[in-house]
C-alpha cells in the first residue's frame, strides 16, 4: 500500500482522464512534487472517465473545445490508445439536415476533413443501417475511440518514472482546510497533507469536495443512459474493437458504436435523470462502480424503438442479447461548459472538473500550463470557473438549467438561444416600464435584458426595406427586425439603452493608481474624470478582457466591464491588487444601474433635464463627471459603443427607474426610441468596428492582430507589457478584418443571412490558412443598416488583408461572395467618429 | 402443453454491500436498484424451456405495487406470455399471506379455463428470505411439491425435477400439477433481446386484488450481519499472472 505523504508541492483529487492528464502535464512543466489521490482503486477508481463510450467526434461548434477535442487527440494518439473508426451523424428529418450543414461550416472553419454523405453512401458504409430512415448524414473519418483508462496509467506512469508523482489510491478526501482564504491541505482517510496548491478532478464528486473548503463548483451528476447487445455476427466477423464507423442518430439522440462484437447504444434522448453528488453511493453499496447506477428501462424503451428502426438486422437478431445496462453519470454544469481555473473563493484551490474524455488530456495540458505559467496555449476562458455569478451556483439554477438543456446534447441549438428555465431572478430598475414597452427579455449575467421592444413595431413601416428583413426562418430565429429599425432610429434622433447587465467595481485606497495602473494596458495615472478604455492582458499578453476604467478621485477608480465575463475579470483584479491592502476592490454591480443615451438629438434631450452644462466643450470625449437631472444625481460618461454622440449615466440602483421614466418622456418629442442590445452590441458595435471580448478579443491574439497595438506604450510596467514588446518586434500572422457580403441570393432565391462561425474561402472556395495555421471564419455576424450591409468580422492570413479583395463565406454548403472593408480598427460607418464627438 | 406460472419478487439488488432502510425493516435499494433474485431468473428460463418443448405457455406473477410492473415486464422479455400483478404491498405480506393470494390467483384463472400446470417459484426471497412460499402453496392447492430443484422436464403428465441432495443429484417423477421451488445453477438464464423488450413493453398485465387481508409477517427488524473477514491473494504481476487469473476465472465459473 502506498503511503501518504505529509505535503506536497500540489495535490491533485481524483485518478480519472482529467486528474491523470493534469497530474502528467504538471510533471512535463517541471513540477516534481505532486500527490495524486482517489477515493477508489486503480486503474479504475470507479468515476464517469471507467464507463465512457470513449468516442471522439472532433467538430463542435465551439472554437475552444473543437482545439481542446484536437489537442486531446493529438495526445491519445501520442501514446497508441486511439483507434480511427469514422463517424457519421445522421439525418431523419430536413431541420437537421441545415444542422448537418452547419456542422459543415465548423468543421471547415477549425479544419477538420469531413464531407455531407447520401443515405445510399451511409449504407455503403456501415452496411447494417437501414438507408431508407435517414435522409443524409455528415461524416468525419477522424473520429475515434480512445481508451481513456490505459491513458490515465500511462499519463501517470510517465509522471511517476519522472520521479515527480505520487499516487495514492483507495484514499478518501475527508477535509480541506483553509487559512486566511487560501488551501493549505488535504485530510484524507489515509493521513493528511499540507500543500498550497489543491486541484479538484474529481468528477461528479467534485461540488461535494468542493464544498469541504466553502468553494462552489455548480455541476449536477446527469444520467447518460448505455446498453450493450451482443454478439452480433457481423460485428464479431473482424477483428479489434471497432471496424465500423460510430453512428449518431442525431433526431433521436441516439449514439451506436461498435465494441467488439456487441453495439453500444446510448442516449441523451431520455428525461433528465439528475443526482446529488452526495446521493452517489460508496464504492461498497454499488453493485457496479458509483457512477454505473442502476439501469431503468422505461426511460430507455422509446430510444430501443428508434435504434431498432435504424439498424433492424442487428439489433432486431433474437439471439443478441442486452447484456449490460447502466444508467451512467456524467457532469452537467449550470451553463453547459467546463469548470476549470482557480476558484474565486479559496486561493489555490483549483477545479477541473466538468471534462468529457474527447477534452480531457487537452484540459489537462491547458489547466496545468494556466498553473504553472499564467497562461495556456489554447485559451480555455469560456471554461473560466470564476465566471459565475452567485445565482449561478445554486444547487437549484443548476438542476434548473441542466434539466432544460440534457435534451440539447444532441440538440439543434441556435446560436442566440436562450434558456427559458432559471429566469426573472435580476430585473432591472426600469423592468416595469421596459416590460409595458413590449420588451423581448433576454439573459444576460442573469439579468433580464431587452433585446428589442415590441412598441417598436411601427418603425417598420417607416423604415421598410432599410431594416433588412430576413425571409429564412433561421436567420431570423432569436432576431426582430425591429432591432435595426431601432439602429436607423438612434443614428436619425436617439436611442435609451439599458445597460443595467453591466459589472461594476471600484478600486480604492492609496495605491489604487498604481494598482490599476500594473493591470491595464492604458496609462492609469489620468486626471480625475477621465474615461479610460483599454485592454488588459495576461502575461503572455493575450487578451484577458477590454474594458472601461473611469478615474474618479486620486484614490478612486471604476472599473465597468460586460455582464458575460464580468466575474471573471473581478478576480483578475481582486488577484493582482497589493497583498498589504493599501488597494480594495468593492463589487457595485448590483448597487449601480447604468443608462445610455446616443444619438443626434441626445443633446436637446439631456437640455431640458439639467441645467448643468455638459456640452461637448464642456465634458470632452472620454471623460465623466457627476451632475445633477433635475433631483436625480448621476454620473455622466462621455463614451459610446455605438458610434454616437451621447452618455452612459451611471446611478445608485434605487434612482434607476426614475432616471429612465425622466429619459424616455423627455425624449418623446425628439423622437427617442428605446433601443435593446440588438442594437448596442451588434448593429451599432460592428458599424463602427468595435470588436468584442470572446469573439474576436482572446487569449490567443495579440494587439497587433486586432488592430489595437498602442500609438504610445506607457513606461510603467503592466501585466504583458514584455511580451507585447516581443510580440512587436515579430511579424504579425493574421489580420482582424471586416467584410460586407455582396450577394445573398442561395440556390434557392431565398436570401440567407449569416449568423456567425461560418467559414471565410477563397473566391473559388477553396481554403485559406493565416500564420498560426488557423483558417478564417466569422467571429461576429450582423446588420449594419446604415449601410445596407451585412457585416462580417473575421482573422485573414496577412495577404489577404487587403481592402476590396474578393472572397467567399460559405454558409449551410453555399458560397456568397464577400469583399475585405477594413483592415484595420477604422469604421466602416462614419470612420471619421464625426458623430461620436458631436460634429454632426 | 404445459402451462407454466412464475412467481417471482422485486427485492433491490444485494449482489454487492446490502443497505438497509432507516427504519431497518427493508432493504435499501436506492443505489442497487431493483431486480428479482438470480433462481427465479432460472426459474423463467426453466419455464421458457418446458412451454417450448410441450406448446405451452408461461406466465409470470409477482404480489406488490406498481413499481414490480418493472420486473414482470423484464420477465416478459425473456419468455414468459402474460402477467399477473397482485396488487398489495409485499412488506404487509407474510409468507402465508402471499401463498394464499397466489393459491387465489392460480384457483381464479383456472376457473375461468386456464390450466395451471406447474408452477415454479424461487427457493427463497432475496431481501427477506424466508423460504415457505413454495411449500404453503403446494399444500393449499393440494399438490405436490419438490424443494431445491435446479432442473424440469415434462413427459406428458409427469415433470421429472432434478436437484441436489446431500447424497447426490437427486431426482424426482411429479404428477402434474405440481409446484417446485428453483436454485440458481441448473440453467443459464438468457437476457432479454432488443425484439424480447418490445414485445415485454406491449404485453397483457392482469392486476387482481387479494379477497383477504394479510395477517403480516411478524418481522420487527432486519440486521446486516459483519461482512466476513476477506482475505486478498496476490495472483502475481505483469503478463505473468495471466494463467493464474484464467484459471481462476474458470474456478469461478465465470469463463469456459
Amino acid at each position: 500500500m502506498a503511503t501518504t505523504p505529509s505535503s506536497a508541492q500540489v495535490v491533485v483529487i481524483g485518478a480519472g482522464i482529467t486528474g491523470n492528464s493534469l497530474s502528467y502535464h504538471l510533471a512535463e512543466l517541471g513540477w516534481t512534487d505532486i500527490v495524486q489521490l482517489d477515493k477508489g482503486p486503480l486503474p479504475n477508481p470507479g468515476g464517469s472517465t471507467g464507463h465512457a463510450s470513449n468516442f471522439i467526434f472532433p467538430v463542435d461548434h465551439s472554437r475552444e473545445i473543437a482545439d481542446i477535442t484536437r489537442d486531446s487527440v493529438r495526445q491519445y494518439k501520442e501514446m497508441g490508445v486511439f483507434t480511427e473508426s469514422g463517424g457519421i451523424e445522421v439525418a431523419r428529418t430536413e431541420a437537421r439536415m441545415e444542422e448537418l450543414r452547419r456542422r459543415m461550416s465548423s468543421a471547415r472553419a477549425w479544419g477538420i476533413d469531413s464531407r455531407m454523405v447520401t443515405p445510399e453512401e451511409v449504407h455503403e458504409l456501415v452496411p447494417y443501417l437501414d438507408p431508407s430512415v435517414i435522409i443524409g448524414g455528415f461524416y468525419t473519418p477522424s473520429v475515434g475511440v480512445v481508451d481513456s483508462v490505459r491513458a490515465g496509467t500511462i499519463m501517470r506512469e510517465r509522471a511517476i518514472d519522472k520521479g515527480a508523482l505520487t499516487v495514492v489510491p483507495n484514499a478518501e478526501v475527508t477535509g480541506l482546510t483553509v487559512e486566511n482564504g487560501a488551501i493549505t491541505g488535504v485530510q484524507t482517510t489515509q493521513g493528511d497533507i499540507t500543500a498550497e496548491t489543491v486541484v479538484i478532478a474529481c468528477g461528479v464528486w467534485s461540488p461535494k469536495v468542493a464544498r469541504m473548503a466553502g468553494a462552489r463548483i455548480p455541476l449536477t451528476p446527469a444520467v447518460h443512459q448505455m446498453i450493450s447487445v451482443g454478439p452480433i455476427p457481423i460485428l464479431a466477423e473482424r477483428p479489434g474493437e471497432i471496424s465500423y464507423p460510430i453512428i449518431r442518430d442525431m433526431d433521436t439522440f441516439c449514439y451506436e458504436r461498435q465494441t467488439g462484437s456487441d453495439m453500444e447504444v446510448g442516449s441523451y434522448g431520455h428525461r433528465a435523470i439528475l443526482h446529488e453528488p452526495e446521493e452517489i453511493p460508496s464504492l461498497d453499496q454499488a453493485k457496479l462502480s458509483p457512477t454505473e447506477m442502476p439501469f431503468t428501462s422505461d426511460d430507455f424503451d422509446p430510444q430501443l424503438e428508434q435504434a431498432l428502426e435504424l439498424m433492424p438486422q442487428i439489433l432486431g437478431d433474437e439471439s443478441a442479447e442486452i447484456r449490460y445496462a447502466i444508467n451512467g453519470l456524467l457532469s452537467l454544469t449550470v451553463d453547459g461548459v467546463a469548470a476549470l481555473g482557480e476558484t474565486p473563493e479559496v486561493k489555490g484551490l483549483w477545479s477541473a472538473a466538468a471534462v468529457w474524455i474527447k477534452e480531457g488530456p487537452g484540459t489537462g495540458r491547458a489547466v496545468a500550463e494556466l498553473m504553472t505559467r499564467g497562461w495556456s496555449e489554447i485559451d480555455i476562458s469560456n471554461s473560466d470557473i470564476a465566471r459565475f455569478y452567485e445565482h449561478q451556483l445554486t444547487r437549484e439554477q443548476v438542476r434548473l438549467r441542466t434539466d432544460e438543456s440534457f435534451i440539447k446534447t444532441y440538440g439543434i441549438v441556435h446560436p442566440s438561444e436562450q434558456f427559458l428555465s432559471g429566469r426573472d431572478l435580476r430585473l432591472p430598475p426600469m423592468y416595469a416600464a421596459e416590460k409595458e414597452l413590449g420588451a423581448v427579455f433576454f439573459e444576460a449575467a442573469g439579468w433580464e435584458r431587452p433585446q428589442w421592444y415590441a412598441s417598436n413595431e411601427g418603425l417598420l413601416g417607416e423604415y421598410g426595406d432599410a431594416v433588412m428583413p430576413r425571409e429564412n426562418e433561421w436567420d431570423s430565429r432569436w432576431w426582430s427586425p425591429i432591432i435595426n429599425a431601432e439602429h436607423l432610429a438612434m443614428r436619425e434622433r436617439a436611442a435609451l439603452v439599458d445597460l443595467t447587465a453591466f459589472c461594476i467595481f471600484d478600486i480604492t485606497g492609496p495605491r489604487a493608481m498604481e494598482a490599476v495602473q500594473g493591470i491595464i494596458v492604458a496609462q492609469a495615472d489620468v486626471p480625475i474624470g477621465k474615461v479610460i478604455y483599454t485592454p488588459v492582458l495576461d502575461t503572455n499578453a493575450g487578451f484577458r478582457s477590454d474594458l472601461t476604467v473611469m478615474r474618479l478621485a486620486h484614490d478612486h477608480y471604476r472599473v465597468v466591464t460586460g455582464g458575460a465575463h464580468g466575474m471573471a475579470d473581478k478576480k483578475w483584479f481582486a488577484d493582482h491588487l497589493p497583498p498589504d491592502g493599501s488597494a480594495q476592490l468593492t463589487d457595485l454591480t448590483s448597487a449601480w444601474t447604468t443608462v445610455g443615451l446616443w444619438g443626434p438629438r441626445a443633446v436637446d434631450i439631456i437640455g431640458s433635464l439639467t441645467d448643468d452644462d455638459i456640452s461637448k466643450e464642456s465634458l470632452k470625449f472620454s471623460n465623466c463627471r457627476e451632475i445633477e437631472l433635475g433631483n436625480l444625481p448621476v454620473l455622466a460618461s462621455r463614451i459610446s459603443y455605438v458610434g454616437e454622440f451621447g452618455w452612459e449615466f451611471y446611478t445608485p440602483v434605487g434612482y434607476g427607474a426614475a432616471l429612465w421614466n425622466r429619459l424616455h418622456e423627455a425624449g418623446r418629442p425628439h423622437g427617442l426610441v428605446p433601443a435593446g442590445i440588438g442594437v448596442y452590441a451588434t448593429t451599432g458595435r460592428l458599424e463602427k468596428g468595435y470588436r468584442a471580448y470572446g469573439p474576436e478579443l482572446d487569449a490567443e491574439r495579440s494587439l497587433f492582430e486586432v488592430g489595437m497595438e498602442r500609438k504610445k506604450l506607457k513606461a510603467a510596467d503592466f501585466v504583458g507589457k514584455a511580451a507585447y514588446e516581443k510580440q512587436a518586434a515579430g511579424p504579425v500572422e493574421t489580420v482582424l478584418c471586416m467584410l460586407t457580403v455582396d450577394d445573398h441570393t442561395s440556390a434557392s432565391g431565398i436570401k440567407r443571412y449569416m449568423l456567425g462561425g461560418e467559414p471565410i474561402l477563397a473566391a473559388d472556395g477553396s481554403a485559406l490558412t493565416d500564420g498560426h495555421g488557423r483558417h478564417p471564419y466569422v467571429t461576429t455576424a450582423g446588420s449594419a443598416p446604415s449601410l445596407g450591409k451585412h457585416l462580417l468580422m473575421a482573422f485573414l492570413p496577412p495577404d489577404q488583408a487587403v481592402v476590396g479583395n474578393r472572397l467567399s463565406v460559405s454558409y449551410m454548403e453555399e458560397l456568397y461572395p464577400v469583399t475585405v472593408a477594413t483592415t484595420d480598427a477604422t469604421s466602416p460607418f462614419d470612420p471619421d467618429n464625426n458623430r461620436l464627438r458631436g460634429r454632426v | 402443453m404445459t402451462n407454466v406460472l412464475v412467481c417471482i419478487k422485486r427485492v433491490p439488488d444485494s449482489s454487492e454491500a446490502v443497505t438497509l432502510t432507516p427504519d431497518g425493516r427493508a432493504v435499501d435499494g436506492r443505489y442497487s436498484g431493483y431486480t428479482m433474485s438470480p433462481h427465479e431468473e432460472c426459474a423463467i428460463e426453466i419455464a421458457a424451456s418446458v412451454a417450448g418443448a410441450t406448446g405451452g405457455t408461461v406466465t409470470v406473477l409477482t404480489l406488490g405495487t406498481d413499481e414490480a410492473e418493472e420486473q414482470l415486464r423484464y420477465a416478459l422479455s425473456v419468455g414468459a406470455k402474460d402477467a399477473i400483478l397482485i396488487e398489495g404491498d409485499p412488506d404487509d405480506f407474510g409468507p402465508r399471506d402471499v401463498a394464499d393470494a397466489i393459491a387465489e390467483a392460480i384457483r381464479t384463472r383456472e376457473a375461468d379455463g386456464t390450466p395451471v400446470d406447474l408452477v415454479l417459484v424461487g427457493n427463497d426471497a432475496a431481501d427477506t428470505g424466508d423460504f415457505q412460499v413454495g411449500i404453503r402453496l403446494a399444500h393449499l392447492l393440494g399438490r405436490p411439491v419438490c424443494a431445491g430443484i435446479k432442473q424440469v422436464e415434462v413427459d406428458g403428465d409427469v415433470a421429472v425435477m432434478t436437484g441436489d441432495g446431500p447424497e447426490g443429484t437427486e431426482v424426482y417423477e411429479v404428477a402434474l400439477p405440481a409446484v417446485a421451488t428453483i436454485l440458481e445453477g441448473g440453467v443459464e438464464p438468457r437476457y432479454p433481446s432488443i425484439t424480447g423488450r418490445m414485445k415485454a413493453r406491449k404485453a397483457p398485465v392482469a392486476r387482481v386484488t387479494p379477497s383477504g387481508s394479510p395477517r403480516g409477517t411478524g418481522r420487527v427488524v432486519l440486521t446486516v450481519p459483519a461482512p466476513p473477514p476477506s482475505e486478498v491473494t496476490v495472483l502475481g504481476t505483469g503478463a505473468a499472472a495471466a494463467p493464474a487469473v484464467v484459471a481462476m476465472l474458470k474456478e469461478l465459473g465465470v469463463t469456459r
